[in-house]
C-alpha cells in the first residue's frame, strides 16, 4: 500500500517538463470530483436534520489539495461545465439560469473559496505534518465564513428577494453542516498530502 | 446509464439550432427575467418554455424530470415569498426560476456535447491575448466532462470496498481513498496527454 502510494506520489509530480499536461489532468479530475459530490444527494446531518450536499466539502478539498491556481481552475472548470448545460450543479441543475437563482452567490463564492483556501494550504504544508489538519480546518472555516456565507447571503438577497435579515436566517442552517464538512475536508486533505507530499511542494506552471 | 447522459436525439428545429445561438438565448433569457415583474408574465414565459419542449419533440416526462429536481427548493422559496411579499411576488419568483431551469435543461437535452465544447473553444478565443489557448480550454472542458463518470465509478468502487470490509462509512475513510484513486487516475491521464503530444 505505502509503496504503491509513494510510487504514485513520485510519478504525479516528478518531471518538471511534464507538469503542464499533468496539471490539466489534475484540474479536470478535481472538477469531476466536485461535480460528483454535487450530484450525490445530500445527507441529513445529525439531530439538526439539515440535508447538506458534499459540494462545498469537495470545493474546500480541491483548494486544500491543489493550491490556489490549479484548485481555482478546477472550480472554474466545474462552473463552466455546469454553465454550458451539464446537470452538474446540486439537484441536477445546469445552465446559466442558476446565476439568476437563489444559490448563485454560493457558486461564485466556491471559486473564491478554493483560491483563498488553496493559498493558505501552500503555506500550511511547509510546516510539520502534525499541524496540517488543524490549520487546514482553521483556514477552511475562516474562508467559508467570510466568502461562502458572505456571498451566499448576498445571492439570496439579490435573486430570491429576501431581506438581508431573512437571507441571513436562511443561511444560518448551513453553519452546523459547514463545521462538520470543513473538519472532514481538513483531515482528508492532510491525509492526501501525507500520501502525496509533492502535490503542493512544487509551483504549478 | 452514465451520469451525464442527457442528450436526447430528435429531428426538430430546436435540435438543429446552432449551439451558440441556444446558449446565447439562454443567457439573454436569464438576464431578461429580471424585467418580468407581473405574475402573468412569468406564467406566460413558463408556457413558452413548455411550448419549446413540444417543438423539440420531447415528452412531458422530460420536462417533469427536470423540474422535479428543483421542486422542493422552489416550493420552499414560494412559501417564504407568500409570507413575506404576497402571492403575486411568489408566482413571479418561482415561475421565472422554473422557466430558466427548464430552459437550461432544454439546451442540454437538444445539443450534442461536442457542439457545446466547440462553443466554449470559440468563446474563449478573445482570451488568447491573455496567454490562454482556446484549444487547451476545450481540452480541459472535454476532459472534465469525461472525468465525471470515471470519478463516479471510483466513488462506487470505494464504497463497495468499504461495504465488503464491513467498515462504517465514515466520511474521511471514504474521501481519502477516493482522492488517492482520483490522483492516480489524473496521473494516467497526464501520461496519456504527454504521449499524445500535449506538451510544449
Amino acid at each position: 500500500m505505502t509503496e504503491s502510494t509513494d510510487a504514485a506520489a513520485r510519478s504525479v509530480t516528478n518531471t518538471t517538463t511534464a507538469i503542464r499536461p499533468r496539471s490539466i489532468a489534475l484540474v479536470a479530475v478535481f472538477a469531476a470530483l466536485i461535480a460528483v459530490a454535487a450530484i450525490v444527494p445530500g445527507i441529513p446531518v445529525g439531530s439538526v436534520g439539515v440535508p447538506i450536499t458534499l459540494q462545498t466539502l469537495a470545493v474546500m478539498l480541491t483548494g486544500l489539495c491543489l493550491g490556489p491556481l490549479r484548485g481555482g481552475l478546477a472550480v472554474l472548470l466545474y462552473l463552466v461545465i455546469g454553465f454550458v448545460g451539464f446537470p452538474v450543479f446540486s439537484k441536477g441543475q445546469s445552465g446559466l439560469g442558476v446565476l439568476a437563482g437563489p444559490s448563485a452567490g454560493y457558486l461564485v463564492a466556491f471559486l473564491l473559496a478554493a483560491v483563498v483556501v488553496g493559498f493558505a494550504a501552500t503555506r500550511v504544508v511547509r510546516r510539520r505534518p502534525a499541524v496540517w489538519a488543524p490549520l487546514f480546518f482553521v483556514a477552511a472555516m475562516l474562508t467559508s465564513i467570510v466568502f461562502v456565507h458572505g456571498l451566499g447571503v448576498l445571492g439570496m438577497v439579490l435573486n430570491a428577494d429576501l431581506s438581508l435579515a431573512n437571507a441571513f436566517k436562511a443561511d444560518l442552517v448551513f453553519y452546523p453542516g459547514d463545521v462538520i464538512k470543513n473538519l472532514v475536508a481538513a483531515s482528508a486533505a492532510a491525509a492526501v498530502h501525507r500520501a502525496f507530499p509533492d502535490l503542493l511542494a512544487r509551483r504549478p506552471r | 446509464m452514465t451520469v451525464l447522459a442527457t442528450y436526447v436525439p430528435r429531428d426538430s428545429p430546436v435540435h438543429r439550432l446552432p449551439a451558440g445561438v441556444k446558449l446565447t438565448g439562454l443567457v439573454l433569457a436569464g438576464l431578461g427575467t429580471v424585467l418580468l415583474g407581473r405574475w402573468w408574465q412569468s406564467l406566460l414565459l413558463l408556457a413558452c418554455v413548455a411550448g419549446l419542449y413540444g417543438v423539440a419533440r420531447l415528452t412531458w416526462r422530460c420536462l417533469a424530470v427536470q423540474l422535479r429536481a428543483v421542486a422542493l427548493l422552489v416550493a420552499a422559496i414560494g412559501v417564504l415569498q407568500i409570507v413575506v411579499a404576497g402571492w403575486e411576488r411568489a408566482v413571479v419568483t418561482c415561475g421565472n426560476l422554473l422557466a430558466l431551469v427548464a430552459l437550461a435543461a432544454l439546451v442540454s437535452l437538444t445539443t450534442r456535447t461536442d457542439d457545446l465544447i466547440e462553443v466554449v473553444v470559440r468563446g474563449s478565443g478573445p482570451l488568447r491575448r491573455f496567454g490562454v489557448e482556446p484549444e487547451r480550454v476545450g481540452l480541459l472542458v472535454s476532459l472534465g466532462i469525461r472525468s465525471v463518470p470515471v470519478v463516479a465509478r471510483l466513488a462506487g468502487e470505494v464504497r463497495d470496498a468499504q461495504l465488503a470490509r464491513g467498515a462504517a462509512t465514515r466520511p474521511v475513510a471514504f474521501l481519502v481513498p477516493l482522492v488517492v484513486r482520483s490522483l492516480r487516475h489524473a496521473d494516467r491521464v497526464g501520461e496519456a496527454l504527454i504521449a499524445r503530444g500535449v506538451d510544449d
